[in-house]
């Protein structure tokens, strides 16, 4: 492997790197919104929309985000909707990662014993509120390794996005060894910045873990 | 004893679907009162307490109360991720709009009274079951509600975790506190009670005094409900 040219391609890899983690963040927190608007949904069992909400996380989490991401892309135009690929980036990466976060919080909050909302209820507490102050915290903690889980698996899947010829890092790699042949330290490349960009995520994700189930469960190691 | 009826249960019927879980019950609890419902296992006591916080829907009848009802259940039932102090905040705080320094202030005084002001910053996972119990009692008295409703609070607790327990209702008793009590403990339900309700089948059977109910119950199911905790008795003693 050549370091100079290891050297030479890394500003062209942190500007991919920069936009793919954007692309993959927002998408991220569109996903959530969408995850805990779904999860809400379901489980007040909303009449009409729960029977939508269960159509969109059946179709999203049974295709691939290549094919969701030509709909969005080269789909929408054709019925008059003009979108650049950024956002059809983080828009399409948003639906995907909100029909598993919708799946993932839902569980999250029927794994809550019904007692819970009968004492915040008993407590005069309203519907959101015990909602929102007892039910949803629980759910989450109770959720947290599947929630990390699908942030990973949403981010990995952003190395699609060069096939709507956005210059994310998989574009960049592929650009590079299309251009100069240098294969290895492409590649080589393109797997450090998937890391840089994924090892945060598992360090933070297992220590938000540790935190909110330790209040919650305890660890058995500081005991009472 | 003041005579303002507090609580007014008027000829209530609850079914879940064809199954008839209690049919046409009434009684009331005046200001200050301490009732105690008794019976068999599945006669319908924690199904009548649910209909009087409005747990459940009724299907035929009336409950009526002056003000609001504060309920502890059988299940250790705190929040767990909420600290004991959050625990006893959260209502009083989201609910009822209170101060916060306040609020803080009455948990604090109520933990105290009943032992467990070191707890305040702690989990309820880090709790036993009856120092739970116990919170859960302050979470419903912190409301303020004109009734308690107990169902079999001692229930789920290890034997030497019940008296800590009973000891904190038969205070509340003393300060007047309205209150309407499911329990399992003969010898406290006859300590405490102003009137016993013996409920079997989904009915009243007996609606009377202490004395009279244990003494010398009317009806043969009350006494063949009674028989069943003599082998209780005779292993205290
Ligand atoms: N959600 C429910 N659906 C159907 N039947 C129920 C439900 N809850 C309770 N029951 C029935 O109602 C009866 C009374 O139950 P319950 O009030 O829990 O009795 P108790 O508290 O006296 O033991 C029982 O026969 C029980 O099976
Ligand atoms: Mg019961």
């Amino acid at each position: 492997m050549n370091t100079e040219v290891v050297n030479s391609y890394i500003p062209i890899y942190v500007k991919a790197f920069l936009l793919t983690l954007k692309i993959g963040w927002v998408g991220v927190v569109l996903a959530f919104i969408l995850g805990i608007a779904g999860a809400f949904v379901l489980y007040f069992k909303l009449p009409v929309l729960s029977a939508l909400t269960r159509a969109y996380v059946e179709l999203f989490r049974n295709t691939p985000l290549l094919v969701q991401l030509f709909f969005i892309y080269y789909g929408l135009p054709v019925l008059g909707f003009k979108i650049n690929a950024e956002v059809c980036g983080a828009v399409g990466l948003g639906l995907l990662g909100g029909s598993y976060m919708t799946e993932s919080i839902r569980s999250g909050l029927d794994a809550v014993p019904k007692i819970q909302t009968e004492s915040a209820v008993s407590l005069g507490m309203s519907r959101s509120q015990t909602f929102l102050s007892v039910i949803l915290p629980q759910a989450f903690s109770i959720s947290i390794p599947a929630l990390v889980a699908n942030v990973i698996f949403l981010l990995k899947e952003t190395s699609v996005f060069s096939a709507i010829s956005l210059m994310d890092l998989m574009f960049t790699a592929k650009d590079l060894i299309g251009l100069y042949y240098n294969t290895t330290e492409s590649l080589f490349l393109l797997v450090v910045f998937y890391i840089i960009m994924l090892l945060p995520v598992s360090f933070a994700g297992s220590m938000i873990e540790k935190k909110m189930r330790f209040k919650m469960f305890g660890d058995g190691k500081h005991g009472i | 004893m003041e005579e303002k009826e507090i609580l007014k249960v008027d000829h209530l019927t609850k079914k879940y679907e064809d199954l008839t879980v209690l049919e046409d019950i009434s009684f009331s609890l005046k200001k200050g009162e301490v009732v105690v419902v008794v019976g068999p296992s599945g006669c319908g006591k924690s199904t009548l307490l649910r209909c009087i916080n409005g747990l459940e829907e009724i299907q035929d009848g009336k409950v009526s109360i002056e003000g609001k009802t504060g309920m502890v259940f059988q299940s250790y039932d705190l929040f767990p991720h909420l600290s004991v102090l959050q625990n006893l905040m959260l209502a009083p705080l989201k609910v009822q709009k209170r101060k916060k320094e306040e609020v803080q202030k009455e948990a604090e005084q109520l933990l105290e009274r009943v032992g467990l002001l070191a707890k305040a910053k702690q989990y309820p996972r880090q709790l036993s079951g009856g120092q739970k119990q116990r919170v859960a009692i302050v979470r419903a008295l912190i409301m303020h509600p004109e009734v308690l409703l107990f169902d079999e609070v001692t229930a789920a607790l290890d034997p030497e975790m019940v008296r800590e327990v009973l000891d904190v209702i038969m205070d509340l008793a003393k300060q007047d506190k309205t209150m309407l009590i499911v329990t399992h403990e003969m010898a406290f339900a006859r300590a405490v009670a102003d009137r016993v309700i013996f409920l079997d089948g989904g009915s009243v059977i007996e609606d009377t005094d202490p004395e009279n109910f244990f003494g010398s119950p009317r009806t043969e199911r009350a006494k063949r409900f009674l028989r069943t905790f003599e082998f209780e008795s005779v292993n205290a003693s």
